[in-house]
């Protein structure tokens, strides 16, 4: 067997379990003094590996282990943004992980996070059903760990409970879809399987079973219900990573499969899509208007943002898939600054989370209110932002296909969620309040997560070379 | 090959039922572990008898199992937890966080 392959072509994941490995061994050998450096090495560490992985060193797509592991230069980019994602989370985490109750505890979270990163990039390398699974299983099974780290806290052993019972539900779902996969196609390859697709009863019924299962991470509506009590009870910190981070992975793995192997069944998993598209954005979009809490108002924001990436996989055009990394990348920046704002502000108030603590918050820290307005503006696609333009080009995808009544639908929901964005910028800057959250001053690294994100919602949307330089390694149906 | 079919479908949805109707957390990861065994059947008996050339579907239902019970493991560890918060596991008493 040729060793080389293995090391010329797996090098994210190789990096990512270096990495791991590195934060395991500090953990166990560093002493009080280097336990305080915990939170900048791991920090260091993990932009030395997005800086050392970033660059797609191959043109070519490539397999190892048989078609077990596929490379190709859009799972790169797709990987490496998720590993900035998991920066900025990093960033943030650290006034929270501080705390007495989880101080003794820090390494594992940064290696629990490492461990969901690693599932994920395996889940989006996959070429194989079981390396599909088991990537899948990766990501899913310690994150199910992080929403109960609080051990400590009700709130925060119910969403964990909540989690894993309905994580392990969906997964036994998918795992009965893809049986019955192997039943009529008689292999797991992706390759291989497209052609033993003939679209009879029982691979639909696979089809839609194993849309389930992922719809689950996507947390897309049917499958939704766990969402909103699950971010509501982790840690902020966990809550922003299981929004931006996985929902992220699931819905390219999505994307790749669909694509891939379900290729002949086009027209019955867009009809599927389609149903799903609406329910999401619409029913998402209307319970959230009536949420008091910041964190599951996101969470069912992030539910109908969800729908709109499904707009992406519904197209199945390599410009869809373009798009649908923009967005995410675009997503990712501005419901990560809206988590660091609402992470802060609980931090330092002493746990407030509702809406209404934050009338007036203007009065007291403007920087912090401009950046939470301006992420929310940036997720309503309000034009000079970033998110304008990524909903547009997903827009355009899915016209493109001829999806055009989904397109009106789905504009008009954005005027719904215009609404609702806009409540919180109301109760910051516009209610009167005697007496708001008093000013306070964040850590240095949510500053700098912060300024990041604020950088990419500003100059993501104009900075064109992005999305040309994702478009030119995407593919189609 | 049929009876071994009917078998593992009644067990999927014994399964689900179970899963929908249990009102004991450790009774509805039970039910999940039977919703999980009824696709080890199914993968172990697509295999032996459509396809006896070759091993991808005992190899799948081999990782299957392991990896349930990682999951089965972490979903007891959290069971655990919650009786530690709140002294039993019914579902009833986990309503803190609604709509």
């Amino acid at each position: 067997m040729d060793y080389s392959a293995i090391f010329s072509y797996m090098y994210t994941e190789i990096a990512l379990v270096g990495v791991i490995v590195a934060a395991l061994v500090y953990d166990l050998a560093a002493g009080k003094k280097g336990r305080q450096a915990f939170h900048g090495v791991m920090c260091a560490l993990l932009l030395l590996f997005i800086a050392g992985t970033v660059y797609p060193y191959h043109k070519e797509t490539a397999e190892v282990f048989g078609g077990m592991y596929v490379y190709n230069p859009v799972y790169g980019i797709v990987k490496s943004i998720l590993a900035i994602g998991t920066l900025i989370v990093f960033l943030q985490s650290d006034t929270w992980i501080r705390k007495e109750d989880t101080e003794f505890k820090r390494g594992e979270f940064y290696v629990l996070t490492l461990s969901t990163l690693l599932g994920m990039d395996f889940m989006i390398s996959a070429g194989h059903f079981m390396m599909f699974f088991i990537g899948l299983e990766l990501a899913s099974v310690p994150m199910a760990c992080l929403v109960a780290f609080d051990k400590y806290k009700h709130n925060s052993a119910e969403a964990g409970a909540k989690y894993i019972l309905s994580a392990l539900f969906a997964s036994g779902l998918m795992l009965y879809g893809i049986s019955f996969l192997y039943g009529t196609a008689g292999t797991l390859y992706f390759d291989d399987m497209v052609a033993g697709i003939n679209g009879s009863a029982l691979q639909i019924m696979a089809l839609v079973f194993f849309f389930t299962g992922l719809g689950f991470k996507i947390s897309l509506v049917p499958f939704h219900l766990w969402t909103a009590d699950t971010y509501e009870g982790a840690p902020t910190s966990v809550t922003s990573y299981l929004s931006v981070v996985s929902k992220a992975a699931a819905a390219f793995s999505l994307m790749i499969i669909l694509m891939k192997v379900f290729g002949p069944m086009s027209e019955y998993w867009q009809t599927l899509l389609y149903i799903v598209i609406v329910l999401s954005i619409t029913i998402a979009n209307l319970f959230a208007i009536r949420q008091k809490n910041l964190k599951r108002f996101l969470a069912f924001s992030s539910i109908s943002q969800a729908g709109y990436i499904m707009l992406a996989v519904i197209s199945g055009t390599p410009y869809g898939m373009t798009s649908l990394i923009f967005y995410v990348l675009v997503y990712m920046v501005a419901n990560l600054a809206a988590f660091g704002v609402i992470s802060a502000v609980e931090q330092n108030s002493g746990g407030k989370v509702g809406m209404d603590d934050y009338n007036g918050l203007y009065r007291t820290n403007p920087k912090l209110t401009v950046i939470m307005t301006l992420a929310l503006f940036s997720l309503a696609g309000i034009p000079p932002f970033a998110g304008f333009f990524s909903k547009f080009f997903i827009f355009a995808a899915a016209f493109e296909q001829g999806f055009h009544v989904l397109v009106l639908i789905a504009l008009l929901n954005t005027i719904i969620s215009l609404y609702y964005y806009l409540l919180v910028v109301k109760a910051m800057f516009i209610t009167p309040n005697d007496s708001p959250i008093p000013a306070f001053r964040s850590d240095n690294s949510t500053r700098l997560s912060l300024l990041l994100c604020l950088a990419g919602i500003m100059a993501l949307g104009i900075v064109s070379s992005v999305f040309d330089g994702i478009n030119l390694y995407a593919f189609g149906m | 090959m049929e009876y071994y079919l009917i078998v593992s479908t009644i067990m999927m949805f014994v399964g689900i039922y179970g899963f929908l109707t249990r009102r004991n957390l450790l009774a509805m990861l039970i039910s999940v572990e039977l919703i999980l065994n009824s696709v080890d059947i199914n993968f172990v008996v697509f295999n032996r008898f459509l396809f006896p050339g070759q091993l991808e579907g005992f190899f799948f239902s081999l990782f299957a199992i392991g990896i349930s019970a990682a999951e089965t493991a972490v979903a007891i560890a959290i069971i655990i937890n919650i009786y530690r918060n709140m002294r039993n596991i019914q579902v009833k008493n986990l309503d803190k966080m609604k709509w």
